[in-house]
């Protein structure tokens, strides 16, 4: 018996790849993730709990000084926020994608995956020429005499949503619609047959059974808009940090690396802890499945 | 489905369409706006002009920025293509314990936020010197771009019967000679997919080129950001604009590719 398992940690029976191949192959990947992604990491925690000395100061400085608790709330909001709008916009998109078909189909994936291939900071860019004082909607808003003066749209933390939405949208959509495709079309048929109105086979079999795709979705842009750091970073106002632009200022003009840490660990332990939580939910590889 | 006639299916087509254009738009105004005349960024363009083009072609610094993150993204591709494929192919034929630490591990660089990555490689990347060279965007890069070579690469060599190598190596061939002339041809679409969104990923990647870079050594996008957090010129348009371009090219470059994969595996 055991014999027999040695000899298939050695050997490879032509179908399967021995042990110590399957090793050797997954070596490159391993090291470059503990050297390049781990170790980084791992260090900045023990630098938030070591530095000065061993302590939970600087955790303690994270929520006991008003101004980065407000920090955190804000925040948390703002993903909030970001993820409520992507849901209430894309739902009705991954749904229309789901029942199209052809050219008019392929057109309105164009304009959901086209966006994911962006570069961030040219949709960045973009949100900044179109909400500054003489951009295009305050120029609209006055040639339509909705007002006189241009409005102050530009390093506000509206713009910081509206941007962040616009930019997150597709990993909304995206679960959604992989979610929706998969209901076959009979269920729909059968629930009419059955004397059900659309509005009544919608909310009682269609939503339903795509509910994991919106909470995949909104797991996604949740997660992904608490670190979120170019937008925020060039179109929020300084006086309204997020947690990213917090730890870029700690580091950059205020070289304080103890408490830097410790906020990029709240930040760490939290996501990952909540990816845990749901790691049935998300489906990472129906990003890159339904972009086909 | 009946097609839409009833104004609830009118009301929600609008609505669905107000969104495309909330997506889109962004996106196309950026083109306009690089071809105006006016020296600031005024809307509506005015003229028609290639200078914003010109003066991008002729910066010394914008060209030098562009180069470097053009180097930075070869590399990823070739280091993320090379390492993703090993260690998929190993999870697809392998047997070892070890293949559900890497499918654990694999989803790492996709939750954790960059911002905490970024920060933690400038600390760990500036003691050991890597901080602003080639090497160091390297390998951040191929970090943050592996999953999406595994996803790809998943799903290709998934579809490849295993019992096609074990016909080759029962005829004689090495396990190596197997994969190289009977599986890797059948992959190499999606190989070269995963590589060309490896090579964008890097290409655009802004957050922890953004700390990475030193004062000499600044990728594309972290020359980006500071024109526009700083004075943002009509350059940033032009820019936008070639880059929505390439997306466009690699998106349709991906779809090709994907598309040969598919009549490859349905022929085979």
């Amino acid at each position: 018996m055991t014999k027999a398992v040695r000899s298939k940690f050695w050997h490879s029976d032509g179908r399967r790849l021995s042990g110590l191949s399957t090793l050797l192959l997954l070596l490159p990947f391993f090291a470059v993730i503990a050297f390049v992604f781990i170790y980084p990491i791992a260090q900045l925690l023990l630098i938030s709990f070591l530095e000065p000395h061993p302590t939970l100061d600087n955790y303690a400085r994270v929520v006991d000084n008003p101004v980065h608790a407000r920090v955190l709330m804000r925040t948390l909001w703002t993903a909030a926020l970001v993820t409520a709008l992507s849901a209430v916009l894309g739902f009705p998109v991954a749904h229309y994608m789901s029942r199209t078909k052809g050219a008019l189909a392929a057109l309105v994936a164009v304009c959901v995956i086209l966006p994911l291939w962006s570069s961030v900071l040219v949709r960045t860019a973009a949100w900044s020429f179109l909400l500054q004082r003489n951009g295009l909607i305050n120029s609209a808003l006055m040639a339509l005499g909705l007002t006189s003066q241009p409005f102050k749209l530009l390093y506000t933390q509206s713009a910081v949503v509206i941007a962040m939405t616009h930019v997150l949208l597709p990993f909304m959509i995206l679960p959604i619609y992989g979610a929706l495709r998969s209901i076959p079309n009979d269920y729909a048929r059968a629930a009419a047959v059955l004397g059900a109105t659309r509005l009544r086979t919608f909310l009682e079999v269609i939503l339903p059974l795509s509910l994991p795709g919106v909470v995949s979705g909104s797991l996604l842009v949740f997660l992904t808009a608490l670190g979120f750091f170019i937008t925020p970073a060039l179109l929020g106002s300084p006086q309204e940090m997020m947690i990213s632009t917090l730890v870029s200022k700690q580091i950059r003009e205020i070289l304080d690396w103890p408490f830097a840490a410790a906020l990029v660990g709240v930040l760490t332990v939290f996501v990952t802890l909540l990816a845990i939580v749901f790691s049935k939910t998300l489906r990472f590889d129906r990003l890159m499945g339904s972009a086909s | 489905m009946k097609p839409p006639t009833d104004r609830g299916s009118l009301v929600l087509g609008a609505y669905v369409y107000a969104v495309l254009t909330f997506i889109i738009v962004p996106l196309v105004i950026v083109i306009p706006m690089s071809f105006s005349q006016s020296d600031y960024l005024a809307f509506p363009p005015t003229g028609f002009t290639l200078k914003w083009y010109a003066e991008y072609f002729d910066s010394r610094q914008w060209r030098a920025a562009t180069w470097l993150s053009v180097q930075v993204a070869l590399l990823t591709a070739v280091c993320a293509s090379l390492i993703g494929t090993a260690a998929t192919y190993a999870m697809v034929r392998g047997r070892s314990r070890f293949v559900a630490l890497f499918q654990i591990l694999l989803i790492g660089p996709i939750i954790v936020p960059h911002i905490a990555l970024a920060v933690g490689l400038y600390l760990f990347f500036q003691t050991i010197g890597l901080s602003g060279t080639v090497p160091g965007f390297v390998l951040a890069h191929t970090v943050l771009t592996l999953p999406f070579v595994v996803f790809t690469m998943a799903a290709a060599l998934g579809k490849v019967d295993a019992n096609l190598e074990a016909a080759a190596m029962s005829c004689g061939a090495t396990r190596f000679q197997a994969f190289r002339f009977v599986t890797l041809p059948l992959v190499l679409p999606s190989l070269a997919s995963g590589a060309l969104f490896a090579f964008i990923i890097s290409f655009d990647e802004p957050v922890v080129s953004f700390f990475l870079s030193g004062i000499r050594q600044k990728t594309l996008p972290r020359r980006m950001f500071e024109d526009i957090e700083q004075n943002l010129t009509p350059v940033i348009p032009a820019i936008a604009t070639l880059l929505i371009v390439l997306s466009i090219a690699i998106l349709l470059g991906g779809h090709a590719l994907r598309s040969r994969s598919k009549t490859q595996s349905s022929a085979g």
